[in-house]
């Protein structure tokens, strides 16, 4: 028996920088970014008060009346279905429906909803005994009685974003949701591959939504001093690899992948984007705090997922090119993820990762956190497809430690080089699990 | 080459008992661990029953050198930290997390993995509430403007410990595990209610399987005894209102028609899965083989699906439904979820439906979410290992004709069974275990 091949047969985003596919494609070679002072709610006195926010984002303009069976979902989980639509309609899947529902799945790696601001708040604040400095249970449940939404509950469990993707595509097969932080739906795309490889299903949608920038969400991340703090210049915050960089800057939005098993794909006629060439998944075993100093994980999750590909780093093609063409990176701008991850990709690549273009969207997009590693996978099938890499922008002084090839300001034209045909999608999760997508131009 | 797939280790943490011999005595016993709530005071809650662990320290269950880090777990990450040392040192393993002098097999990190659903963790009130009353204005309402610390000061969000949300992210609890045991393979965090567990235990599967690791840490873990918890299943409609009962074996009643909903439970549930040919090399004691998996989504409205999962489950495992000897079912108490799966039953199993033995341990064990699988599949591979049925406990009446009633444990041939289970939001997961040949 001959082995199944996974390919790409749809891609859809909600990102930042909008939600049509080549639109958003177009604006990152641009350099252009998504990054300005947050209008969801009234952040002026955080000490980041900016973030890349979804604007304008509304569900019925890619689902049509369809949206309303999805009145109540999350803010994610809309983001997931607009995505999730518009790849299902690019496979050509004919009324967005799953062609035999048991065979048809779901594997995200979706965040958490929202929380219901005011009657959490209102709630606890009820609950609140001075004396004893504690929350009294009686008086907090009381509160929550008059207010908390069943519904509302419900919606911001991760998981329910699944069962919204599955009932509107009507997919009836393996229905998963992982949380691995930052590394989460990449890590949900090689999962979902695995399920196909394995004959367990013959097409699923995967990939990941998310948005934390929410008064917690942006809090929690305050605390952790991990975002960028740069608020007299938000649009030049994001600075990965960049010797001024000071931390993330917060996303959010969608990723959702068709994924298909090639003679599926092929039987039905369908456009074949680019194929599933390899994964990788490795845990740090190190801090819940810090990335391995060496970047050994995520070392270990590109090494098996070119592995699985069958693609040696230590080798190059008669022109001297290695055979990865383009890494995007995590590329937080974090000081720490900036330098382990090029320390990485130099344990992997030896000599030749400097000849690697290896560039951070991260810098227009800001971090998706958990929808991130899907958009990143779809740049890089946008990337076979086009011969063009985008760029790291706001990368003017490199790190003397970041001293690689980051594709800095400008976007690059790599058709005359040959073009692009193999790519590496690296992702990595706070605790320390790491993930690494394949992907290769389709060839029979 | 196919790989098989097996389990060596178990580690239950439990309302009724934590590592195997407490958990088994009280499964054959029939002792429930559903009680009213004592960590807070439940009156003004509609459900007022819950089953705590009361018999274990995260202490106790992590190096010396990893003491100080069990004050960013949360409850959830400490119950799944207890299981894993549970089931590593019940598997014979050696691993960075065992004691001084332990002997067994030193497992090789990078052929470890680790595989544990969780839930959404909620933040701890007291902590929490304590930073939020820092910002209130004049009228007593939180005020965002006054949360933000842009100008420094100690008042708003810096109130809040600066490790906070790592202590809420649901990837700890995996992360954690990792680290405590030095497992470098794949890892995961599936969330999906009460499937999380058995979901991670098929992911585990299909990851030796595939030759990525030979050894996992698989199952879940999740504690909702907590004030958001509790209030998050009232609103469901998960929970039985319990009124005055003070016995949780009382109120929970799978798959009775009058079921009034079940009780919260906290509970971990953590097995070790390992490549067959690997275990029998190092001498390990095979509970049960994974023999066959299966995932699938329920149209909500139409409350239909398990079958799928069932029937994946069956196909994968080259068995037949009348190749099943009993089934451990989720069976929450609660008539939609229960007709669900009482339906999908008699899907795949038809007339022989009336045969085959239901264990439903919702009375005694509750329902711990993310917990849930680990634990059903820890009760079903000792059930296989022991040729021995449970006690049932039930005080009502199952429905539609199904063995599901009280019984006293029993011995029983088992040489398959099916494990089984479904979620709030539709996700189903189903197992067979087999009895080692």
């Amino acid at each position: 028996m001959t082995e199944r091949r996974v390919v790409i047969t749809g891609m859809g985003w909600v990102t930042p920088l909008g939600t049509d596919l080549d639109g958003v494609w177009n604006r990152l070679l641009a350099g252009e970014t998504g990054i300005g002072p947050i209008e969801r709610f009234d952040a002026s006195t955080f000490s980041t008060n900016f973030a890349a926010e979804v604007k304008d984002f509304d569900l019925r303009a890619h689902l049509g009346d369809r949206a309303d069976d999805h009145a109540e979902a999350g803010i994610s989980t809309k983001y997931a279905l607009a995505a999730a639509m518009n790849a299902v309609t690019q496979a050509g899947f004919a009324g967005q429906r799953a062609p035999d529902p048991a065979r048809c799945g779901v594997y995200l790696g979706a965040g958490e909803g929202t929380l219901d601001y005011d009657h959490f708040m209102a709630t606890h604040v009820a609950g609140w005994d001075a004396e004893s400095r504690s929350v009294d249970s009686v008086k907090w449940a009381k509160r929550a009685h008059e207010g908390m939404n069943a519904l509302l509950e419900l919606e911001q469990e991760p998981h329910l974003t699944v069962t919204h993707l599955a009932e509107a595509f009507g997919a009836s097969g393996p229905a998963f949701n992982c949380m691995t932080a930052c590394a989460a739906s990449a890590q949900a795309t090689g999962e979902a591959a695995e399920i196909i490889k394995r004959g367990d299903a013959d097409v699923m949608l995967a990939g990941g939504a998310h948005t934390m920038i929410h008064p917690f969400g942006m809090s929690g991340f305050i605390r952790l001093t991990a975002m960028s703090t740069r608020r007299d210049d938000p649009q030049n915050a994001s600075r990965p690899f960049d010797a001024a960089r000071d931390g993330f800057v917060m996303g959010e939005g969608a990723g959702i992948l068709v994924l298909e098993d090639l003679d599926h794909a092929r039987a039905r006629g369908a456009t074949i984007l680019a194929e599933v060439a390899g994964y990788g998944s490795t845990a740090d075993a190190y801090r819940i705090t810090d990335i391995h100093p060496e970047g050994k994980g995520a070392a270990g999750a590109m090494r098996q997922a070119l592995g699985e590909a069958g693609i040696d780093p230590s080798a190059t093609d008669a022109n001297g090119r290695p055979f990865v063409h383009y890494i995007n990176a995590h590329g937080t701008g974090t000081q720490e993820n900036d330098k382990t991850e090029t320390a990485a990709v130099k344990a992997v690549f030896g000599e030749h990762a400097p000849k690697v273009p290896f560039s951070s969207i991260k810098s227009m997009l800001g971090h998706l956190i958990q929808a991130a590693g899907a958009v990143e996978l779809i740049t890089c099938v946008k990337a076979i497809e086009t011969g063009w890499v985008p760029p790291t922008r706001n990368l003017e002084n490199p790190d003397p430690v970041c001293d690689l090839d980051y594709v800095p300001g400008t976007a690059r034209d790599l058709n005359p080089a040959g073009g692009v045909d193999v790519c590496l999608s690296n992702s990595f999760g706070f605790g320390g699990q790491n993930d690494t997508v394949c992907v290769r131009r389709y060839r029979d | 080459m196919d790989r098989r797939v097996c389990i060596t280790g178990l580690g239950p943490v439990s309302c009724i008992g934590s590592g195997v011999d407490a958990f088994w005595a009280s499964l054959l016993e029939g002792r429930s661990g559903l009680g009213p709530v004592e960590v807070f005071d439940p009156a003004g809650f509609a459900s007022r029953l819950a089953g705590a662990v009361t018999d274990v320290s995260v202490r106790d269950s992590v190096p010396k050198s990893y003491r100080k880090a069990t004050k960013v777990m949360a409850r959830d990450t400490e119950l799944a930290v207890v299981a894993a040392k549970l089931a590593a040192d019940d598997a014979g393993l050696v691993t960075r997390g065992s004691d001084d002098g332990d002997e067994g097999f030193a497992i090789t990190p990078e052929r470890t993995g680790c595989q544990i659903g969780a839930g959404l963790i909620a933040a701890e009130a007291d902590e929490l509430t304590r930073a939020l009353v820092t910002s209130l204005d004049d009228e007593g309402v939180w005020d965002v403007n006054k949360w933000g610390t842009a100008e420094g000061g100690e008042s708003g969000m810096n109130n809040l410990p600066p490790l906070w949300m790592l202590k809420y992210l649901p990837n700890m609890l995996a992360c954690h595990v990792t680290i405590i045991h030095g497992t470098e393979g794949p890892s995961n965090t599936i969330l999906a209610a009460e499937s999380s567990g058995l979901l991670c235990l098929g992911e585990g599967a299909r990851v030796i399987e595939r030759n990525d690791a030979d050894v996992s840490f698989v199952g879940g873990a999740e504690s909702k005894l907590n004030l958001m918890g509790l209030m998050r299943l009232e609103l469901l409609g998960r929970l039985a209102h319990t009124h005055d009962a003070t016995d949780g074996a009382q109120v929970v009643k799978p798959y009775d028609p009058d079921a009034g909903g079940t009780v919260l439970a906290e509970g971990g549930g953590i097995v070790i899965l390992e490549e067959l040919g690997h275990a029998k090399a190092r001498g390990a004691r095979v509970y049960a083989e994974v023999a066959g998996f299966g995932a699938s989504q329920s149209d909500r409205k139409a409350e239909t699906g398990l079958e799928l999962a069932i029937a994946s489950a069956l196909r994968d495992a080259g068995v037949g439904p009348g190749d099943i000897d009993a089934i451990f079912p989720t069976g929450i108490g609660l008539a939609g979820p229960d007709a669900h799966e009482a339906g999908a039953f008699r899907a795949v199993f038809g007339d022989r439906l009336a045969e085959i033995p239901i264990v439903s341990l919702a009375p005694v064990l509750g329902d711990s979410m993310a917990g849930q699988g680990g634990l059903q599949a820890a009760a079903a591979a000792l059930a296989v290992h022991h040729q021995t049925l449970p006690a049932r406990v039930h005080t009502g009446t199952p429905g539609g004709g199904l063995d599901a009633g009280a019984s006293d444990a029993r011995d029983a041939s088992l040489g398959c069974v099916l494990v089984c289970t479904t979620a709030m939001g539709g996700q189903n997961a189903a197992a067979v275990l087999k009895r080692p040949g």
